[in-house]
């Protein structure tokens, strides 16, 4: 055997599993078929600019000194410190719809008032919402899946509460059409209403850096532009891997973070009866523009603003190339840095059509991108400061380069909306970890990795 | 090893894992998970560290036996004598 573990993909749950494997003395090697780590989480650079790509802020920031939660967890579990990540908290972010704005910080007591001020009717009803997420155990990787909005319809009695709820839980990590699976809505409550928002200076960098350096601190081996041509099985277990170099690895156990259905396509008999039909279907576009000023300048001080202007709030692939009715304005530089960012920025982040966007040649591929730019910022200036005469340079990702860069089937951001809880597959060696294992978020990328690594290699003795 | 050294290995392997709590009341006859913040995975890293540090192979039957420092001592010491 080459390695005890191959782990698939260099984004923050392969690295986090390669981290927990490689301090325990497991000869691990991540491949990773782009130059650069990070996966749906990712940076590039452009017009001497540094872009991030995926994140907008971290989920379930707490301060230092608060224990139990996912983020100290996993510092604890990668053997880092709170300050390596220098994360800087958010300042205040809004959930934005026709009639009615929630604003909410990293401090849920807030959040709440927002609520009992707006729906006051709805007070009570809210208590007990709490009360059932704070009882509930989101990481039992044995609960059976329910429906979010079947659970949360039979508390909240007002519609509009309960999308302007969801709303902000669905953008940031949902795979699913219109509905969430329980659990992980009460995942993703925690990390964004009481838990909250931060992010690093250096945006994702930052994170990428520590944790590929910690990861080759501990031995482990890093095989960036290597990718996977196909896995070969017998006997019901992975018996090596093909690389695009021609290069054939072996080893004892395989995690795999490319995706389900993706990691099942790769697998030399591959039968894809019952399978290619879980794919996912949610895709985005994200609109990033750079401004001669600071946002605050122009009166602009929220962090980010989910919004809706239309009348019913609908998560799903839209019809169109995009859908400008519903999304993310994310302003980078409303964190509580230390000293401002360079340049003002707005990034905006839509629901797209991946099949739409992968139809157009090259034209109008670059037209359309253009035109919706537009159609957003329209939309977009409805609801903050009008900042279209300040924009200095703009750039544009589309479900195409989500598809490019993570190798998700439909350019989907959050994977199938059937994940594999317990990571198995029907190869006793071949294990999942990442979007499709189902914690969601950046913290719970790395969650998912670290509890895959654990229970699947480490568990076992 | 002596017991002594073997319950002084054991405290700084724990206080590696867990560097945010304050140990130094740490009672030997009381679970350490009713004393401080300790979860499932915490726990499994102490079981992963005695294998990393000395080689040590705790079975999954036996983990009961690390529930409080006295008795992980007592679990510990025999196997960690000839050390």
């Amino acid at each position: 055997m080459d390695y005890d573990v191959l782990i698939i993909g260099a984004g923050m749950s392969g690295l986090a599993a390669g981290i927990r494997l490689a301090y325990y003395d497991k000869r691990v090697c991540i491949i990773e078929k782009h130059y650069r780590v990070g996966g749906l989480n990712s940076f590039y650079n452009r017009g001497g600019r540094k872009f991030d790509v995926g994140l907008h802020a971290m989920t379930n920031y707490v301060p230092k000194g608060v224990k139990l939660t996912p983020l100290p967890k996993l510092f604890r579990q990668l053997k880092l410190k709170a300050e390596d990540f220098a994360l800087c908290p958010q300042r205040m972010s809004a959930i934005k719809f026709p009639d009615k704005t929630l604003r909410f910080n990293n401090d849920l007591d807030f959040f709440v008032q927002e609520v009992v001020d707006n729906f006051p009717a709805q007070a009570d009803n809210f208590q007990r919402l709490l009360k059932t997420i704070f009882e509930y155990d989101e990481l039992n990787l044995y609960a059976k899946p329910i429906s979010a909005r079947e659970a949360v319809g039979s508390i909240i009695s007002d519609p509009l509460l309960i999308d302007m709820v969801f709303c902000p839980l669905m953008f940031y990590g949902n795979a699913q059409e219109n509905d969430i699976e329980f659990g992980q809505f009460v995942i993703m409550f925690k990390g964004i209403y009481c838990e909250g928002f931060a992010r690093p200076q250096a945006g994702v960098r930052q994170i990428l850096d520590v944790l590929v350096r910690k990861y080759r601190g501990c031995g482990g081996e890093l095989k960036t532009r290597c990718a996977v041509t196909s896995i070969q099985a017998a006997n019901g277990r992975v018996e090596s891997v093909l690389l695009e170099n021609g290069e054939v690895l072996t080893a004892d156990k395989i995690l795999s973070s490319a995706g389900y259905v993706e990691t099942m396509r790769l697998l030399s008999n591959y039968d894809p009866t019952g399978i290619e039909d879980k794919a996912g279907q949610l895709s985005m576009v994200e609109f990033i523009t750079v401004l001669d000023k600071q946002p605050a300048e122009m009166g602009h001080e929220t962090t980010i603003i989910f919004y809706n202007n239309s009348d019913r709030f609908d998560y799903r692939k839209p019809d169109e190339l995009v859908n400008v009715s519903s999304g993310v304005i994310c302003c980078p530089n409303n964190f509580q840095y230390q000293n401002p960012l360079p340049e003002g920025m707005i990034r905006i982040t839509n629901l797209a059509n991946f099949d739409l966007w992968n139809r157009l040649n090259e034209e109008e591929y670059k037209a359309q991108k253009a035109a919706w730019l537009g159609a957003s910022l329209n939309e977009v200036v409805k609801l903050i400061p009008d900042f279209r005469d300040s924009i200095v340079f703009t750039d544009v990702f589309t479900p195409k380069t989500i598809h490019r860069f993570t190798g998700h089937i439909n350019g989907a951001v959050y994977g199938t909306p059937n994940k594999t809880k317990m990571g198995i597959t029907h190869l006793e060696n071949l294990f999942i970890c990442g979007t499709d294992q189902g914690f969601m978020g950046i913290v719970g990328a790395m969650l998912s990795g670290i509890s895959m690594a654990n229970l699947h290699v480490l568990q076992k003795a | 090893m002596t017991k002594e050294e073997t319950k002084s290995v054991l405290m700084e392997i724990v206080a590696q894992i867990i560097p945010d709590e304050d140990l130094t009341n740490l009672k030997g006859d009381i679970p350490i998970r009713e004393q401080v913040e300790l979860d499932s995975m915490d726990f499994l890293d102490i079981i992963m560290e005695l294998r990393k540090r000395y080689g040590i192979e705790v079975p999954e039957d036996d983990y009961i036996q690390l529930a409080t420092i006295d008795s992980s001592v007592a679990y510990l010491e025999p196997r960690m004598r000839d050390l």
